[in-house]
């Protein structure tokens, strides 16, 4: 690698390797246990919703994947890289979307996004080509010199989405990537995340408490109080709760009731 | 995603680890963005212009006569209370500056931004040194510019002197920064800051030899004097000011290099995910 980028290893066709793999991982904040043993995992090429309510310890979980919290009970590997013994390996492979905004309001979009470059070891010039490249059909293309702080919400989540993929990660992480954004922005976040799934092969864990952004053939992973309640298709999970709906398999599963969001709940 | 179609090619490199080139655009790109930061934020470069300026030109010359310093090393002649009191101004905008750098990564934890860092690949270890490496490079600049501004107030080493005080005051500005960021790790909300003035940057700068010889102090208070020589910013400050008189102070550089291993090992503990206090903060 002439520049210096920083590149995965692992054989994306090896199937027989999760993309994510979290065994047996519970973590507590003082007495108050926020996962207990919670073990799933993420098929390569596949687009896995994590649902749950809030407090179900989504956000606990993507801390302990991405590492900002250790791992104390249980095992997490990403693309068979364990992400205690091998960390560089293995955030090498992902890329993140947090739920709170990341971006840096006072340096400019292109600033932002050659910062990030460099945290992977990316130099200017390739960045500079990838971003050409990633937001070549974009409109935000001509906004790359402005500052941050200027963008409307849904474009400041574009271009975090954009960035976590600056450096070819192959698994992606997006927690509740949708709050805060209009119906139309949230449509074209999810449908543009779910064509990479179906054309690239990028895997995604995709955290969300809305039932409407789960696909009829999407995995679910099903997460309350800190426990995986079930962990399938959907039309699996369906049958299995003798549902007829994921919102009814979820509502057999956690005892809450789900709705479509309303236009204020979409918009808020 | 509306406006973006993200091409996405498979990476097929099947070489583990990073190569040095991947640390070396990391750090430079961590520096970058620290750069960036200061530069957007002008009034922090005039505030901490200002504030060593203030005590040259106004509390250097109305102590002037009240504190004339007697001849110590490193000085070979009597000197004005303004060129004695110059390495302890440069002291204070590092010690400053490394305050504030522990203020922004307690802001970028705030915000958010602290995780895009966490999460690079790259070790935790290596991620922080170079941030703090970022934050002497800040501080750098500002000293070169109060020495500049300084010169035509009388303080006027020999321009040697200028490249000899170089790595004492990156020596310097690396100790002040660890302690800072080790500072931050303990510091959980914003607000709590205004706690780290009063505790550690005012105790730090007055109870030092940089306002007054250490002698001084000592006639007036013996206890003050001890405390003096246990806080490590004596030491910073004593380190530059031997080294712009092209002078080596073994004693003040062991210390600081002693005490930077201490605050940067404990900074690395504290911001690490499997020892640290970080994880054990509901964020």
């Amino acid at each position: 690698m002439p520049d210096g980028s920083i590149t995965a290893t692992t054989n994306p066709r090896d199937a027989s390797i999760k993309a994510l793999s979290v065994e047996g991982v519970s973590h507590a904040y003082g007495q108050r246990k926020a996962l207990n043993d919670v073990s799933f995992h993420v098929p390569q090429g596949s687009f896995t919703a994590l649902l749950g309510p809030n407090g179900a310890g989504k956000s606990t979980l993507f801390s302990l994947i991405t590492r900002l919290f250790n791992v104390r009970h249980g095992t997490i590997r990403i693309l068979g890289h364990d992400l205690t013994r091998e960390p560089g390996e293995a955030l090498r492979r992902l890329g993140v979307v947090f739920q709170a905004r990341t971006l840096d309001l006072d340096l400019s979009i292109s600033q932002n996004l050659v910062y990030h470059a460099a945290l992977h070891g990316i130099s200017r010039k390739p960045a500079k080509a990838r971003i050409a490249e990633i937001l070549a059909s974009s409109e935000l293309s001509n906004r790359l010199r402005e500052k941050a702080r200027n963008l409307s919400g849904g474009q400041l989540r574009s271009i975090e989405i954009v960035r976590a993929f600056m450096h070819r990660p192959r698994l992606i992480l997006l927690d509740e990537p949708t709050v805060g954004l209009d119906i139309r922005s949230r449509a074209a976040i999810l449908s543009e995340v779910r064509r990479l799934v179906r054309e690239e092969g990028v895997s995604v864990l995709w955290a969300t408490h809305l039932i409407d952004e789960i696909g009829d053939s999407d995995r679910v992973v099903v997460l309350h109080h800190g426990q995986v309640l079930a962990e399938g298709f959907v039309p699996e999970i369906v049958a299995t709760e003798g549902a007829k709906t994921i919102g009814d398999a979820f509502t057999r599963l956690t005892g809450i009731r789900t709705r479509p969001p309303g236009p204020q709940e979409a918009a808020a | 995603m509306s406006d973006a179609t993200i091409p996405h090619a498979p990476p097929l490199s099947t070489r583990k680890g990073f190569p040095l080139s991947a640390y070396l655009i990391c750090a430079g790109g961590i520096i970058w963005r620290e750069a960036l930061r200061f530069l957007h934020q002008r009034q922090r470069f005039v505030s901490a212009m200002v504030r060593p300026l203030l005590w040259l030109f106004i509390f250097a010359a109305g102590f002037r006569q009240v504190l004339g310093v007697s001849i110590i090393p490193p000085y070979e002649t009597y000197v004005l209370y303004e060129v004695y009191i110059a390495p302890g101004l440069v002291g204070m905008i590092l010690l400053f500056n490394g305050m504030q750098s522990s203020l922004s990564m307690v802001y970028d934890r705030e915000t958010g931004t602290m995780k895009t860092l966490l999460v690079s690949p790259l070790p935790r270890w290596f991620l922080l040194v170079s941030k703090l490496f970022a934050g002497v490079a800040v501080g750098i600049l500002q000293v070169y510019v109060f020495f500049a501004i300084a010169w035509f107030w009388e303080v006027q080493p020999d321009w040697i002197g200028y490249l000899y005080a170089l790595p004492a005051i990156m020596l310097a500005g690396l100790m002040l920064g660890a302690l800072g960021m080790l500072l931050s790790s303990l510091i959980q909300q914003l607000e709590n800051f205004a706690g780290v003035m009063n505790f550690v940057i005012f105790p730090m700068y007055f109870a030092s030899s940089a306002l007054y010889p250490l002698w001084r102090v000592r006639e007036s208070s013996p206890l003050l004097y001890q405390i003096c020589v246990f806080n490590p910013f004596t030491h910073a400050v004593e380190l530059i000011r031997f080294a712009l008189y092209q002078q080596f102070n073994l004693d003040a550089f062991v210390i600081v290099v002693g005490c930077t291993a201490v605050f940067l090992g404990g900074a690395i503990i504290a911001y690490d995910p499997a020892r640290g206090l970080i994880s054990r903060k509901r964020q």
